[in-house]
């Protein structure tokens, strides 16, 4: 069988038709409650795409970057501007710039990366979170000028067609962030991703061997900015639904953080399987402190455990499972691959021992 | 040497004019000047801290010499950087070495494919027909010095994961995917047993000898330097003591005397 890419194996391909028949025909025709729409699926494809995002910079080029959210609130308030005041972009166009502008403050931010490494560059990227947040508070014109602090996002309209029922604005995400993995993929697979690795694993050989440290790092920087950016548009538009830079705080930063590594540094599947865990967690806490505790505990305490158990598990996968869960993942299919290939010796062993 | 060589040893490539390097007070090189002539293989030889790493990484643009030049098929290079020189057609492996830890054999040496590689992230990301004509064609190499190097058994290990004389020859594989036409060996044979030193050296020599490429090695080992090399310089306390071909080093006395310590 010739590959439909050459850089896709069967395996991948049919991995992609069972996440394509699962996201866009299963899921739509088995669960009805907007509930799972506007509150899981739709912030979790969002932040899957922020956490590709910081995949890229972090997992995939090693620079320690700390400043996701304020690319993401760079890409919402570009996005919203655009609307308003460039109409004739259409939504795609307007979401494809504001992708753009966020890359922008990506190759700003990302310059530091060239003196600066370790933890040291983690605080320096922190300034493009405070930054843009700042700036966006400080001049009046990002917000046109709005008093209330909370703007409503425009209704998003494709080809002159409206999307606003739940059910739409989750194809709209999916169709997005389901390019942009395809696209990701792509580069971390080519020879784009090998220069990116190259410089996290070694990059005085790496520049010996012809890559530039300035291009790779701030191509990286710029890359996940855009990812980043692009997603905070969805975040703003398809879930928040309104505008407020006080949604793209630090806090949100470091969840897409946590998305990255508890979901495995240097992988794009880890990406979704971060962000379904650190957002999935809450929600079955509180179903287990509802149902079990019959709402003994207290909803406040209840989000404690919640940070302790997180940071308890960060501790807990740095130590055991740096690659974390995409490498449990493997690990698992693995190990059932080995039971069964065993068990069908053993079963093969003894139907010939009954011969 | 007895046999026909394949490509002639020619005019001067690389020279080397009066470099002085200090790292603070400490003199690791003073005016050292040597040359590299085209298609041969070049031994730097010298007891421990001779500056004879610190040489080939003021070649390569890691260390910025205080004093003299580098000089690449005559013409002097003035600001010399690692990229530079790689684009030039200079390429080298690391005495402790520089592998991609956790990336695959493969994957480390289509790295050196980098300058070969001429599209960007752009048509990558869209898999443009042209990516995948060049991305079939580096790996065609890439798998070409795999078999050249006997290690298609291990292609899909991670490097980090292989004994070190197997990742000696990786980084070989590496600089080899380069094309380059001068590559820098910083002790290709430190650590490994008998057998495997062997087998570097074949590799080496047929490297040498099949495409042409010019070899500088730093090699601790005296035996293979004089076997494999056809012209040595000797450092010392970050000075020429002598060069010339293996028999004339051999009976230098000032060689000998750094070697095997003179009564005082």
């Amino acid at each position: 069988m010739k590959p439909v890419f050459m850089t896709y194996t069967r395996k991948d391909l049919i991995n992609l038709t069972v996440c394509m028949v699962l996201s866009v025909l299963i899921i739509p025709t088995f669960i009805k409650t907007e509930y799972w729409y506007t509150s899981i699926l739709i912030p979790w494809l969002c932040l899957a795409l922020a956490t590709i995002g910081q995949q890229i910079v972090m997992g995939y080029t090693g620079q320690l970057a700390l400043g996701a959210a304020g690319f993401m609130a760079a890409g919402a308030f570009a996005m919203f501007n655009l609307i308003l005041r460039v109409p004739d972009l259409g939504f795609v166009g307007s979401l494809i710039v504001s992708g753009l502008i966020a890359a922008a403050f990506g190759i700003l931010f990302g310059l530091p990366s060239l003196k600066v490494r370790g933890i040291y560059l983690m605080v320096a990227t922190l300034a493009s979170q405070f930054f843009i947040i700042w700036m966006i508070d400080k001049f009046g014109w990002f917000k046109n000028y709005d008093s209330s602090g909370i703007i409503t996002a425009q209704d998003i309209v494709i080809l002159g067609k409206p999307f606003t029922t739940p059910l739409a604005m989750y194809f709209v995400c999916l169709a997005v962030t389901t390019i942009l993995t395809l696209l990701a993929m792509n580069m971390a697979r080519g020879s784009t991703g090998r220069n990116w690795m190259a410089v996290r694993d070694m990059d005085i050989a790496a520049e010996s061997m012809g890559v530039s440290l300035l291009r790779t790092k701030v191509q990286a920087f710029a890359i996940s900015a855009f990812y980043c950016g692009v997603a905070g548009a969805l975040f703003a538009f398809c879930y928040l639904k309104s505008l407020e830079p006080v949604a793209f705080d630090i806090k949100l930063s470091f969840k897409i953080l946590f998305m990255c590594i508890l979901g495995g540094l240097g992988t794009i599947n880890g990406a979704f399987i971060g962000a379904a865990f650190i957002l999935l967690f809450p929600v079955l806490l509180n179903a287990i402190g509802n149902n079990v505790f019959h709402g003994a505990i207290d909803a406040t305490i209840i989000s404690s455990i919640e940070q302790v158990i997180f940071g308890l598990l960060m501790i807990v996968f740095m130590i055991y499972e740096p690659l974390g869960m995409a490498k449990l993942w493997e690990n698992l299919k693995q190990i059932i691959k080995l039971k069964l290939s065993s068990s069908r010796i053993k079963g093969a062993k003894s139907s010939a021992l009954n011969k | 040497m007895a046999y026909e060589r394949k490509f002639k040893i020619g005019k001067p490539i690389l020279e080397v004019n009066n470099i002085s390097l200090s790292f603070g007070g400490v003199k690791a090189i003073t005016d050292t000047s040597f040359n590299v002539l085209e298609h041969e293989v070049r031994a730097i030889i010298g007891p421990n801290g001779a500056g004879k790493s610190s040489m080939l990484n003021c070649i390569n643009g890691i260390y910025k010499p205080q004093q003299g030049t580098v000089s690449f098929r005559g013409q002097q290079i003035p600001n010399i950087t690692p990229n530079i020189m790689a684009q030039m057609g200079l390429s080298r492996t690391f005495q402790n070495l520089a592998l991609f830890k956790r990336m695959s054999v493969l994957d480390n040496i289509l790295v050196g494919r980098k300058l070969h590689t001429k599209t960007n992230f752009l048509e990558v990301a869209l898999q443009l027909p042209k990516v995948k004509k060049e991305e079939k064609l580096n790996r065609e190499r890439s798998e070409e010095i795999i078999s050249f190097l006997e290690i298609e058994d291990i292609k899909d290990t991670p490097v980090g994961k292989l004994p070190y004389g197997l990742q000696k020859k990786v980084e070989l594989g590496r600089a080899l995917a380069t094309d380059s036409t001068i590559i820098l060996l910083d002790e290709p044979m430190a650590g490994m047993n008998v057998e495997e030193k062997r087998d570097m050296c074949r590799f080496i020599l047929k490297v040498n000898d099949e495409l042409g490429t010019t070899m500088v090695l730093i090699e601790h080992d005296m035996g293979v330097v004089m076997d494999i090399s056809d012209r040595v310089v000797v450092l010392d306390y970050g000075k020429v003591i002598g060069d010339g071909t293996p028999d004339e080093v051999r009976s230098n006395q000032k060689v000998i005397d750094a070697y095997l310590g003179v009564e005082h």
